[in-house]
């Protein structure tokens, strides 16, 4: 596949983008400025960026309660996304919400969620009712193991299919739903092949690879578009932190402080920009300068989101229901 | 007394009937590890150690068959206590416990017994947000066939826990996870049963009854004071189990103060506070001498911005005020 480097090199910022937001989060969290709940996607950048990089701006996606990474990569505002986990007036959800539920209904992004396989039925709402508008965009689904095991897994997707509905079910299979291990919690070891009790198409790729995620997510994209059914992506990577911050495994109960650090050896930004450093794609200086770009642009994100004032107590009541 | 937290005092329930009867057994998600404590909040902590994978079993997400499952063994022969992570995920595990446990029994004309419990932390103030914080006690007490427990203090969550698990009918039992580990109360050791139905006069007074659980008897219980100081006598009452409901221990209390607030967490509108000013208003009408009142959450999801949900929730101050309209 021939990728112009102007592609590439939005490829590496987006999961850069993605990385330095969440590290930025992270330290947050700790100092305890982030109030709740924070799951963070470091190590998965891959997945999102790869995928939406497939797709149009009027495309849709679903998100898991681990989304920051797939807001950021749809194309949301790192402003409005760290003013919200801040619990800012001016944040994605006016401060309701907080991390696990930002959404931008503009750009197609149908939210984060707290319940786990949520999105599957919600994309397929969507997939039908680009279907009924006889319109030819696509609702890509993230979802990851630990959700493949809802019921609601097997209810979307054999609706999906049974209606060829255009969505791409992108599986992030990050080996741990909270602290079980795929094989403690899943009967199949490689969840794509789900897709033949479908009778879908359906491909495993490394989602630590994002050329290889955008590949497939091309193919997938546009079979969806010609009105051709759904797709079953499995991407295999990792969560390099807990399930979410706070989380107390100090002591490596569910899984090995060696095997998360062959995951972080087999870092997905760290392997793209070796790629293109490989390729003459970009120079060092080059890397260092998307560095300081990215960080400059979070510092503008955390300058907004601090400077912007918490809600007020009554503003809990509003935007409820739909009033003229 | 040695004193211990609202989450120990689950866990030792739990700890004890495992080891009094083998048919009891652990049933959901991350119960076996968690973060190394046994769940999010360490209520199955050392469980799988003491007893074995096979009886505290780590179940894929998949609530809605955590509950099936369930009520398919407790049909035949075990004694499953279910855990539902979130009470917010009762949503997903609805069916079963609603179609399936509630009904069994009825519709096989009393042949069936269904004893399970489906334990789940309820409940916000720890900035968790929409979907992880929201009290859905009401959600499920209009379904007859179901018991109903939601403690208040540590002791009464060993004790009634423990009877929960030795009832033969289904029983879903609410634990507030803000007072998990920032509650801690003395609590029997060993043998501790407070049995199911039976409400409890937290603090006694004869001026006004405020009838209050989950995280809202603490709150209860701080107004009590506060109104204290100013001469105000207060009964607290803690139901304790909301289905089947103490309606005479409510009805005394209310017949010898005259006056009554009734305060939960969820949104006061068709909240369980309603049914209980039902009751009230049925029976105990020519005893008032001030009309009900009830303090709960707006009617809204639960927000997660910290200035967002501390209006959101009902508290010592809220529950005062709402008194001063009563006793004037």
């Amino acid at each position: 596949m021939q990728l112009n480097n102007e592609f590439m090199i939005q490829l590496y910022r987006t999961m850069l983008m993605i990385r330095r937001f969440e590290e930025k989060a992270l330290d947050l969290k700790a100092r305890q400025i982030i109030p709740g709940l924070l799951h963070l996607y470091i190590g998965e950048e891959a997945v999102a960026t790869g995928m939406c990089a497939a797709l149009r701006r009027d495309d849709y996606i679903s998100s898991t309660h681990r989304g920051h990474g797939h807001c950021i990569a749809k194309g949301g505002d790192i402003s409005l996304m760290m003013a919200e986990l801040l619990g800012r007036e001016k944040g994605y959800c006016r401060g309701k919400g907080g991390s696990m539920h930002i959404a931008d209904i503009d750009l197609g992004i149908l939210g984060a969620n707290g319940v786990v396989a949520a999105g599957m039925p919600i994309s397929g709402g969507a997939a039908l009712s680009i279907k009924m508008r006889g319109k030819d965009q696509v609702v890509a689904c993230f979802f990851g193991d630990g959700g493949s095991n809802q019921g609601a897994f097997h209810e979307s997707l054999n609706m999906a299919a049974l209606w060829k509905l255009p969505v791409i079910y992108v599986c992030e299979n990050n080996q741990y739903a909270i602290s079980v291990a795929q094989s403690r919690s899943c009967s199949i070891r490689d969840i794509y092949l789900r897709k033949d009790a479908y009778e879908i198409e359906g491909c495993m790729v490394d989602g630590n690879d994002v050329l290889a995620v955008y590949q497939a997510a091309k193919e997938t994209v546009d079979r969806a578009r010609r009105g051709e059914g759904p797709t079953l992506i499995e991407c295999k990577t990792y969560r390099w932190r807990g399930h979410y911050e706070g989380e107390a495994d100090r002591t490596y109960t569910y899984r090995t402080k060696q095997e998360i650090e062959e995951w972080i050896d087999r870092c997905p930004i760290k392997r793209f920009q070796k790629v293109l450093l490989d390729q003459g794609v970009v120079s060092q200086v080059g890397l260092n300068q998307i560095e300081q770009e990215i960080q400059s642009d979070l510092q503008k994100a955390m300058e907004f989101a601090q400077n912007c004032p918490f809600p007020e107590p009554q503003d809990a009541l509003k935007d409820l229901y739909y009033e003229e | 007394m040695r004193e211990i937290t609202f989450v120990e005092a689950v866990n030792e329930a739990l700890h004890e009937e495992m080891a009094r009867d083998e048919r009891v057994y652990i049933f959901g998600e991350d119960v076996r590890v968690g973060y190394g404590k046994g769940g999010p909040f360490g209520a199955t902590n050392g469980l799988a150690t003491r007893f074995g994978p096979e009886r505290v079993i780590d179940t894929p997400i998949s609530e809605s068959a955590i509950a099936g499952t369930s009520v398919g063994a407790a049909l035949w022969g075990m004694r499953p206590v279910a855990e539902i992570m979130f009470s917010d995920f009762l949503a997903l595990a609805m069916d079963h416990i609603v179609n399936s446990a509630a009904k069994m029994r009825y519709a096989y004309a009393g042949e069936a017994t269904v004893p399970v419990v489906f334990r789940m932390a309820c409940g916000a103030g720890v900035g968790a947000a929409l979907h992880h914080s929201q009290s859905p006690e009401a959600w499920i007490t209009n379904v007859p066939g179901l018991k109903v427990v939601m403690p208040s203090t540590p002791a009464d969550a060993k004790g009634l826990l423990k009877s929960a698990i030795r009832d033969d009918n289904p029983v879903v039992f609410f634990e507030h996870k803000f007072l998990y580990s920032r509650l801690r109360e003395p609590v029997p050791e060993g043998e501790h049963l407070i049995p199911l139905g039976k409400a409890d006069v937290k603090r006694s007074g004869e001026d006004l009854t405020i009838i209050a659980y989950g995280a809202m008897l603490q709150q209860a219980m701080r107004a009590a004071d506060l109104l204290n100081q100013e001469g105000v006598k207060v009964e607290v009452l803690d139901p304790r189990t909301l289905v089947p409901l103490d309606r005479e221990t409510i009805l005394q209390s209310v017949k010898k103060t005259g006056k009554v607030i009734i305060v939960h967490e969820a949104p006061t509108f068709g909240g369980f506070g309603g049914e209980i000013a039902a009751l009230i208003a049925e029976e105990a009408f020519y005893s008032l001498d001030a009309p009900i009142k009830r303090v709960g959450a707006p009617f809204t999801p639960v927000p997660a911005s910290p200035i967002l949900e501390k209006f959101y929730l009902p508290n010592a101050e809220k529950i005062v005020k709402a008194a001063k309209e009563i006793m004037e």
